[in-house]
């Protein structure tokens, strides 16, 4: 019966609507964590900056009409955030762990204190693009709805491979990441090339924070963030800060938190926890099997972890 | 090496400086006494007391408060109250589950002066409140959907609920005449008698009037995870579902997701027509102002819980106003209105059971035997373990 | 070390972290400022509620008392040079362990259910991180992204048991284990509300302090932490130390999960998962990672937890406020770790050579 088979499609179709609905903050953070960490630091705070961003593009999209106004007010934030962390955590003495744990208390704070007056109101939302718009089939239709935002995502992470292999300034990154007195000695400012890098991938990440609240779920509250931010860094180190691996990880996480909605929607309603828990066990049990502590972690920028 | 000379601080400076922060600190000892008070609260030392006949109360929400949903819901309750001659309120938001709400008692009873409280997340139940309770007999608190038991709780604890299965029902009805394709959908938290509850009164309500419908139900497992309740959803919404509603702290989700599928949708806690001007159909809703007004009519009249003077089981339905139905949107059309209208009126007149028998579970067992008929204050009614039949989805 | 020459060094200890708690005063002041609030109006209800009286003291010390614990669980890897941020997931782990022991036992002297119940919670949460550090030694994954998987799995088991095979069909709407008989219960401090966890905190601090700086357990740690190639050059078991630690670190995060489930809660349920985990982690990154200075930093965060319950209900600030001036004095010290022996002022003075007449002819 077309009942049925509706039910049984019913499952792919969601796995496929909600990778393509939530793996797109998944993508921007992790881009923009990938960047943080090819210059060698870590920015642990992007939770914070992912929910700072949040907050800013739905509150400048309600307060001036226009979402795209407010995907730029959530990169402003971003850029904010990460220059506070950049020249916090490039002092002589200072942990980035450390003051990453720290943003994201302080950045959780200012998007709660001044998100308060936003958690009713509706703000306009981005447009989407109806992929599916060619069938009849309510679901496929739904599943193929993609937001531009997913596709300018897309398109960051060739840019990005090809930024970090071909160009002058993809080099400079990469040396600063992995030697820092090498770059220094070739001149470079590791200050400077590390606070750009850092804040460039603020920004990013706060525009991962815009996805959430201006195209899926589309709505700001306390409890929008699933911990995204902080999987963001899991994924960087999972994709071997490659940023085409960044993609496809990302989309295995966007595909992986819809799997317990989507079993239960067919009977499957034992044990739901853990498949809501599976975004992470996967993760986990992938790291377990592709690591090996006979080499350090192949593209590890050398100077990440150490305080230089 | 650097030539300039080392900063230099004279002796005299120092000592200046000790003394002036030592005064500081004893004076600001001073400035806490002269905080400008604020008009809803007063800050004060250690113990209070307060002018006789302000009745101070004191507030504790689980969530934000404008939630559109359920924290949101108590604190129009407390604005109800605060607007009452001789009534202050002080509350606290977010307040977790754990010790933090000791804490948060305790300063409203020491540092505000509360003499009634209202923690109004159901998990402050035990030990928390009881706890609490049992070291300050003379503050009364008064606590949303515990289950007051003679003798074993402190007599200084009251508890009181609505019967908003009842407004579910009627939503119910309105669902089952306005879905197309006979599928309506559930998001919840978590499987507790509570949350059952609605959705089997919803459930019976749709198939009062729908034989043929049924309600797919999909537990997200925590009562705010907007991810997995738009994914929840969406889902649903692929399996063919053209009615949603929910049982979770903030329906926002739910139902804006409902609109963008363009599907219809019911609310729950509070009012969202707003929220889907296309798609809404009605809502339950609670009205805790009535409860609370009635509570503090009593306390003022010099009632107490201890003595027995105030209830401490309080429940009410439609017909005690503890509860109500959103109004009707656009999409509800005359004829349905008309029959959802003469149920909301066998409930106003006491009329209406909703739970009488024969009722199976969605497994075939007989829940409800026949002749029998539960009334809403049954009490095993607030120990529901079971989905009605016509409910597809399992509780474990 | 003689205190009159160099007395300049040693008050930079105390200065600097003085100083940076006065300027995250004046900053968040005026935060609350370019907001509306009265700043002055702040500080009376921060010092009125954290500190202002044996009621305030005493709120900030139950809210200090797990993170006491918790921290430890943070601190004493980063001595080996791994960053564990695992602490939420021990913590729920112990709980945990700590019911199904307190329920299996309860017939048992009262005592003897406490240690049964604090070893059980031992065990798990120390397994838990053991884990975690066995994946890195042996497998290199990197032990800040598998504790925090684990913190998520953790929590998925909790709800998991406590929902289905431990549940107590009588606890309704809030689905929890068995509660623990009464005579089993934590008690608090005789004279106070604040309950023996916070006694086993600075226990526990106390002994991880000594036993990082004054064994040769922890001078192996040190080593290895310091420089791990030295270390296993110079013989040290590298692999068993980084089970050791992990261990030790999960199972002080385990016991406060033990004092949530035995002083709080009385059973096990969804509540479990506060929240204290990550702020121990704070706390022993803004401590240095030094066990005697968490015991300070905690209860600095308990005082400013307790003020942002006050600063709710007196002046009507939301709930994110105090969110905000964690943030900004934690930055804010963090920013004061990096002016040691960069101000002039704290820099011991050379005494200069004297010059006596009876010095060396010119030659």
């Amino acid at each position: 019966m077309a009942a049925e088979t509706a039910d049984w499609l019913g499952v792919p179709l969601a796995i496929i609507g909600g990778t393509l609905r939530g793996s797109a903050p998944f993508l921007f953070v992790s881009l923009g964590e990938c960047l943080t960490e090819k210059s060698g630091k870590i920015n642990l705070g992007l939770e914070g900056t992912l929910l700072t961003g949040a907050m800013s593009a739905y509150a400048v999209s309600y307060l001036t009409g226009s979402p795209w106004l407010g995907v730029l007010a959530a990169g402003v934030a971003g850029l904010c955030l990460g220059a506070i962390h950049a020249w916090l955590s490039q002092r002589s003495g200072v942990s980035d762990v450390a003051v990453g744990i720290a943003m994201i208390v302080f950045g959780s704070g200012i998007a709660f204190f001044f998100g308060k007056a936003f958690i009713q109101p509706q703000a306009p939302q981005l447009p989407i693009f109806e992929f599916g718009a060619w069938s009849n089939y309510p679901p496929l239709q739904s599943a193929l709805q993609v937001s531009p935002l997913l596709l300018i995502g897309i398109a960051i992470a060739p840019i990005m491979q090809w930024f970090f292999k071909s160009t002058r300034w993809g080099l400079y990154v990469r040396a600063v990441g992995d030697s820092p007195s090498a770059a220094r000695a070739m001149g470079i400012s590791v200050f400077w090339v590390r606070f750009l890098a850092i804040t460039i991938g603020s920004f990013l990440s706060a525009i991962g924070g815009a996805c959430l609240s201006l195209y899926y779920p589309g709505i700001w509250s306390e409890n929008i963030s699933s911990g995204q931010g902080l999987m963001a860094v899991a994924l960087v180190i999972f994709a071997r800060w490659q940023p085409m691996q960044c993609l496809w990880a990302a989309l295995l996480f966007g595909g992986a938190q819809a799997i317990g909605p989507a079993l239960q929607s067919v009977g499957v309603t034992s044990f739901r926890y853990l498949f809501n828990a599976s975004p992470y066990i996967f993760t986990l049990i992938i790291m377990i099997i592709t690591c090996s502590p006979k080499r350090t972690l192949a593209g590890s920028p050398g100077a990440l972890g150490t305080n230089e | 090496m650097k030539d300039e000379k080392p900063l230099y601080i004279p002796r005299r400076q120092v000592i200046r400086g000790i003394i002036a922060s030592t005064a500081f600190g004893v004076t600001s000892q001073l400035w806490t006494g002269c905080t400008p008070t604020e008009p809803t609260t007063t800050t004060t030392g250690t113990t209070t007391t307060p002018p006789a006949p302000e009745l101070n109360i004191g507030f504790i929400f689980v969530g934000p408060k404008d939630d559109f949903g359920y924290s949101q819901s108590h604190f129009q309750g407390q604005g109800v109250i605060s607007q009452l001659a001789g009534v202050k309120t002080v509350d606290e938001a977010n307040v977790p589950e754990t010790a933090t709400v000791q804490e948060t008692m305790l300063s409203m009873i020491n540092q505000n002066g509360a003499s009634l409280l209202f923690p109004t997340s159901f998990g402050y139940f035990d030990p928390h409140i009881l706890k609490i309770a049992k070291e300050n007999p003379k503050v009364q608190f008064l606590h949303c959907g515990g289950l007051y038991k003679e003798g074993v709780h402190p007599p200084n604890v009251g508890s009181y609920y609505g019967y908003i299965d009842e407004a579910e029902y009627i939503a119910g009805i309105v669902a089952g005449l306005t879905t197309k394709s006979g599928k309506l959908g559930f998001v919840a938290a978590k499987p507790i008698p509570q949350v059952l509850r609605n959705i089997n009164s919803f459930t019976l309500g749709a198939r009062s009037v729908n034989p043929k419908a049924t309600v797919q139900v999909i537990f997200t497992g925590d009562w705010s995870i907007p991810v997995k309740e738009a994914e929840a959803t969406n889902s649903m919404v692929d399996q063919g579902v053209d009615v949603m509603t929910c049982h979770v702290d903030s329906p926002k989700v739910v139902i804006e997701t409902a609109e963008k599928r363009k599907i219809f949708c019911t609310g729950y806690h509070v009012d969202q027509s707003k929220l889907a001007p296309n798609g809404f159909l009605t809502g339950s809703e609670w009205d805790w102002g009535t409860v609370y007004t009635q509570y503090v009519e009593q306390v003022k009249a010099g009632k107490t819980l201890a003595d027995g003077g105030i209830s401490h089981l309080v429940r009410g339905g439609l017909k005690e106003k503890f509860c109500k139905l959103s109004p009707y949107g656009t999409a509800v059309s005359d004829a349905t209105k008309k029959v959802a209208d003469g149920v909301l009126a066998k409930f106003m007149d006491g009329s209406m059971i909703i739970y009488a028998g024969e009722i199976k579970d969605n497994t075939g067992k007989v829940v409800v035997t026949k002749d029998k008929k539960l009334k809403q204050t049954d009490p095993t009614l607030e120990k529901m373990d079971w989905l009605v039949e016509g409910v597809v989805g399992k509780i474990g | 070390m003689n205190v009159l020459t160099s007395w300049r060094s040693l008050s930079e200890k105390i200065a600097i972290p003085i100083a940076a708690l006065i300027l995250s005063l004046i900053l968040f002041g005026l935060f609350c400022a370019l907001n509306g609030t009265n700043p002055f109006a702040v500080y009376g209800v921060i010092y009125q509620s954290a500190f202002g009286s044996a009621f305030s003291w005493q709120g900030t010390l139950v809210r200090a008392a797990p993170l006491m614990l918790t921290a430890l669980c943070t601190a004493l890897p980063a001595r080996l040079g791994l960053v564990v941020i695992g602490n939420e997931g021990a913590l729920v782990m112990g709980g945990i362990g700590a019911i199904a022991a307190g329920l299996a036992f309860s017939s048992l002297p009262p005592l003897v259910v406490q240690i049964a119940m604090a070893i059980a919670a031992i065990i798990l949460g120390g397994i838990w991180i053991m884990g975690v550090g066995a994946l890195k030694y042996y497998r290199g994954v990197n032990e800040t992204i598998s504790s925090l998987l684990m913190n998520y799995i953790a929590i998925a088991i909790l709800n998991t048991l406590v929902e289905g095979p431990m549940r107590d069909p009588s606890s309704l709407n809030k689905p929890s284990t068995y509660p623990l008989l009464e005579v089993n219960w934590l008690q608090s401090i005789p004279g106070s509300r604040v309950h023996f966890g916070l006694i086993y905190g600075l226990i526990a601090c106390v002994i991880a302090y000594f036993l990082i700086q004054r064994t040769t357990f922890g001078f192996g740690v040190r080593t290895a932490g310091g420089n791990i190639r030295a270390a296993k050059i110079a013989g040290l078991p590298v692999g068993k130390l980084t089970l050791a630690v992990c261990f030790l670190a999960g199972s002080c995060a385990g016991l406060a999960g033990m004092v949530e489930v035995a002083a709080i809660h009385h059973r096990a349920n969804a509540s479990l998962n506060t929240g204290y985990g990550y702020s121990g982690i704070l706390v022993a990154f803004v401590a240095r990672n030094n066990p005697l200075a968490s015991v300070l930093v905690a209860i600095l965060l308990g005082g400013l937890l307790a003020s942002g319950s006050g600063l709710q209900r007196s002046l009507g600030l939301n709930d994110a406020s105090v969110l905000v001036f964690q943030g900004i004095v934690f930055l804010v010290i963090l920013f004061s770790e990096s002016m040691y022996g960069k101000l002039d002022f704290f820099k011991d003075r050379q005494v200069p050579p004297k010059i006596t007449p009876s010095t060396q002819p010119i030659a």
